[in-house]
């Protein structure tokens, strides 16, 4: 193992200059002013944005919920096929990951809008078109779309883990299919349960091109917020910063809460 | 005594292979029962059907005298240990033994005492609370045979329990499971490909070849009058040679002709003749009908295991005393060890 470590090195240098160094960059930035003094008017600033942030914490729970609703039972049906239709099944599950990421969003316009391609149809039936696009929905919607198979590969590789002869054992002993889910599976993936939701959650609550594209200018995001701090008009990079450094801490403090449902000595099969 | 199981006609079919090909079976209550054979020949798929995990493509399975084909696995009073235990890995040993009994919503005292009983039974007092990936195969074993004994079933299953043991342990277990399952009074169907496993713990033996059940018998019916080659072979290590009886109670191979005890084959049909190696014994060439060359000789702990060339065949032996490589030797035994099948049909 002694010798393996040099190895480590490498990764160690980047871990330093690409993760440390901007963490503490960032930091730098959000207590100091333009003049760089020492100030905590940033974060106190960032205060004022409240709204924005209950809102981005909102729609990322929502969205984080329906993709281990949509998920869940996806990957379990998955875990249980045969091998070779495994792959294909992926393959399909990771198929619109490889189509551009801002392409993707931007189809759900078309679709979306109030001339789009769904509310013509409606139009053919004699309905009123629904406002669909700028809405809260359609920005959960874009989550929910972008980042599901995050959720459902970390269920799928815990889960295909899970022996047959575990699930066979439950019905020996009495359980029904039901019983079965809540006593055996949901135990066993707790893990993958946890790992998909921080895959989904951390993103979807630091996204700003879905919430633009999709939710206009009324349904502002943190993401969106930071970006105007850094790119847009409103430039301030120390209230960008700071920004920032709250949202971390919220995550950090979400996902602190999160890991007390995770038994610590999880055995995987 | 009753049968608590039967099986009717029972066929099954995976991707239009016929796994097993109609099956008849009947288990008598309170019965240890072995389902013997090679691996494939359908004896876990036969166990799978009487627990449920399997539908059969057509045939009845029935559990005293009622029809049960479609009924669950968790609506069954059918208990099993599964081959690498299936144990539940988030679960403590006391918490997997009691798994059943908690669906079935028993109250914590009387959950306490059957878990602790358990515990006594398979030895594992003590270990309570520890994990399963914390405990040798061996406990493993006991537990996953506790978690299905604690739910009280008619019958247990038993799918090739001790397979991922080491020798010493698995004789061990041999003795206990037989213990455990004649003070329980329980109906025990256990699966093996273990041909000495089978003969040591069972009342009955059911070996299976390819599909269909070849012989069932008691061990001692099993190991002396096996129906074919294919039991004789299976059932210990046997010399089987092809030989036809010119009368009754004589028998031709080797071209030579020995006396025998069997009747009632027609004159010139082809037979199995099967010897047991044990059953050969050693004379001076120049006595004997049968000679051979000895080529080989292995030392077995009871015995020594020698291979004798005679030309048409080559012979297992089985004796205490050790004879020369390369050494003349003749062959001789009585005519009651001389066992006399039909030759199995070829079948599908």
């Amino acid at each position: 193992m002694k010798k393996l470590r040099v190895f480590a090195f490498p990764y160690l240098i980047w871990m330093v200059v690409f993760i440390v160094v901007p963490l503490l960059m960032v930091a730098y930035f959000a207590f100091t002013d333009s003049s760089g003094a020492f100030t905590l008017d940033n974060v106190a600033d960032a205060g004022q944005y409240t709204n924005i942030f209950v809102r981005s914490i909102w729609l990322a729970v929502i969205a984080t919920v329906v993709c281990l609703i949509i998920a869940y039972p996806l990957a379990f049906l998955l875990s249980r096929m045969k091998k070779h239709h495994q792959g294909t099944m992926l393959m399909i599950v990771m198929l619109p990951m490889w189509m551009n990421f801002l392409l993707r969003t931007r189809a759900w316009v078309t679709l979306l809008g109030n001339t789009g391609v769904i509310n013509s149809i409606l139009g053919v039936f004699g309905l009123d078109s629904v406002k669909m696009l700028n809405t809260e929905g359609a920005v959960v919607l874009g989550m929910v779309y972008n980042y599901l198979p995050y959720m459902i590969l970390p269920l799928y590789s815990v889960m295909v883990k899970i022996d047959k002869s575990v699930l066979e054992a439950a019905s020996d002993l009495g359980c029904n299919s039901v019983k079965t889910l809540f006593k055996v599976v949901v135990p066993l993936s707790l893990p993958g349960i946890m790992s998909g939701i921080t895959m989904v959650f951390v993103p979807a609550i630091s996204t700003f091109i879905i919430s633009r594209m999709l939710g206009g200018g009324s349904n502002l995001l943190i993401g969106d917020l930071i970006e105007m701090q850094f790119l847009g008009n409103a430039y301030n990079p120390h209230l960008g910063a700071a920004i920032s450094l709250v949202l971390m801490v919220i995550i950090l403090l979400i996902m602190t809460i999160m890991n007390q449902f995770d038994p610590d000595d999880q055995v995987l099969m | 005594m009753e049968n608590i199981i039967s099986l009717r006609n029972i066929v099954v079919e995976f991707d239009g292979e016929q796994i097993l090909k109609n099956i008849d079976l009947d288990i008598k209550d309170k019965e240890f029962v072995t389902l013997l054979g090679p691996s494939g020949c359908g004896k876990t798929t036969t166990l799978r059907i009487i627990g449920g995990f399997l539908t059969p493509n057509s045939g009845d399975v029935m559990l005293e005298g009622k029809r049960i084909n479609d009924l669950p696995p968790h609506k069954r009073d059918v208990n099993t240990v599964f081959q690498r235990y299936a144990l539940f890995p988030h679960l403590n040993v006391y918490e997997n033994i009691a798994f059943g009994l908690r669906i079935k919503k028993l109250p914590e005292k009387e959950i306490q005492k059957r878990v602790g009983e358990m515990l006594e039974l398979v030895n594992l007092r003590g270990f309570e609370k520890r994990t399963i990936h914390r405990l040798s195969g061996g406990q493993q074993q006991r537990v996953a045979i506790a978690r299905a004994l604690v739910n009280r079933p008619k019958i247990l299953l038993l799918d090739e329990p001790l397979g991922a043991l080491d020798l010493k342990l698995r004789k061990e277990m041999q003795i206990e499971l037989r213990k455990i399952q004649q003070a329980l009074e329980l109906t025990f169907v256990y699966v093996t490909h273990d041909q000495e496993e089978a003969l040591t713990m069972s009342d009955t033996v059911v070996v299976m070849n390819n599909g269909h059940v070849q012989q069932i018998g008691s061990p001692t019916d099993i190991y002396n009058e096996p129906v074919n080659a294919f039991v004789a072979d299976f059932i210990g290590e046997s010399n089987i040679l092809n030989g036809s009886m010119p009368r009754d109670c004589l028998v031709e191979f080797c071209g030579k002709q020995f006396e025998c005890v069997d009747k009632g084959f027609s004159p010139n049909e082809t037979i199995d003749v099967v010897i047991r190696p044990e059953d050969i014994k050693v004379i001076s060439a120049a006595d004997a009908k049968l000679t051979g060359i000895v080529e080989s000789v292995v030392f077995k702990g009871v015995h020594y295991e020698m291979i004798v060339d005679g030309v048409d065949h080559k012979w297992m032996i089985q004796s205490t005393k050790a004879e020369e490589v390369g050494s003349m030797i003749g062959m001789t035994f009585d005519p009651y060890d001389i066992h006399i099948m039909k030759k199995a049909k070829e079948e599908d």
